[in-house]
């Protein structure tokens, strides 16, 4: 595996170039076609709401994907996450318009661990609200 | 209703097998959007030092929708809703990437079914590997039943 960054140039605290994604509706389309998660809740708004959800909610490992993406962009290879997990601590809601809702994912290194791997954590939020907890990912660095 | 809390350490051997395709790794490349060439350009996969191409790290999420038949999610004496099923956690630890043509089958296991509030969580706990027996991923998903928890209204 070829990681482009090198476990000698990050320290604890090293920040990942941070992003954000559009979350629209044709998106969890796509993911649900890509994933086979054809969970009603994620494509019908009559139905998410009658179980009490705010609106139709995006899968959340379509969330779980687009936070993963600062890692795998930081790193270059995505062979080189050699462990990744969320929690996933509040629902995406996305409303029937064309520009959705917005994932701010930002990403530091929190570990340096032996082998010339490191921990990073992830912090995902969408609208004012904490989307992923306890988003770490464990990368094998060069 | 409950859960069906017998199922508690009940395992289930997937039936029949999981191939990883090309075209899929691409396809869910494309709903992620994500161009990384490593997904889709054998040669930048190799100079990174794959044989192949490789699936995202998050790609095996597919396969438990793809052998769900042989699964719990799809268990009726379980007794789990899928409308109301949210994702609580979800945990992969690779042993490799997985690459088209990895032929791959996956044994998971009810691990914990609890209460939390009104809502149960049901943790499983997944091993990926090929059918040759080499380990791939273990996956660890706790999947949130809501408003299920007896006494819940």
């Amino acid at each position: 595996m070829a990681a482009k960054v090198n476990y000698d140039d990050v320290e604890v605290g090293t920040e990942l170039p941070a992003a954000s994604f559009q979350v629209t509706r044709a998106k969890l389309v796509m993911y649900a076609g890509a994933s086979g998660d054809f969970n009603i809740i994620h494509w019908n708004e009559r139905t998410a709401k009658a179980v009490g959800l705010p609106d139709v909610i995006a899968h959340g490992m379509f969330t779980m994907a687009e936070a993963g993406r600062v890692v795998t962009d930081w790193v270059g290879d995505p062979g080189a996450v050699v462990e990744y997990g969320v929690r996933f601590s509040s629902p995406v809601p996305v409303p029937d318009d064309d520009t959705g809702t917005t994932l701010e994912v930002a990403g530091r290194v929190e570990e340096k661990l032996d082998d010339r791997r490191v921990t990073v954590a992830l912090e995902a939020r969408a609208l004012d609200s904490t989307v992923l907890s306890k988003a770490r990912a464990v990368v094998q660095l060069a | 209703m409950p859960l069906n809390r017998d199922y508690i350490g009940r395992r289930y051997d997937a039936e029949g097998t999981f191939e990883v395709g090309r075209e899929h790794i691409r396809q869910f490349a494309d709903a992620i959007g994500d161009p990384n060439p490593i997904y889709r350009d054998k040669a930048a996969a190799q100079a990174a030092g794959h044989p192949d191409v490789v699936a995202p790290p998050t790609f095996l999420t597919t396969i438990g929708m793809a052998l769900r038949g042989g699964g719990p999610i799809g268990d009726e004496g379980l007794g789990l809703n899928y409308a109301l099923v949210v994702h609580g956690e979800q945990h992969f630890t690779h042993h490799r990437p997985a690459r088209p043509g990895d032929v791959l089958t996956a044994s998971t296991v009810i691990e914990e079914i609890r209460d939390a509030g009104a809502n149960e969580l049901m943790k499983l706990r997944q091993e990926i590997r090929t059918t040759d027996g080499e380990p791939i991923c273990d996956a660890i998903n706790v999947v949130v039943s809501r408003g299920t928890a007896a006494g819940a209204s």
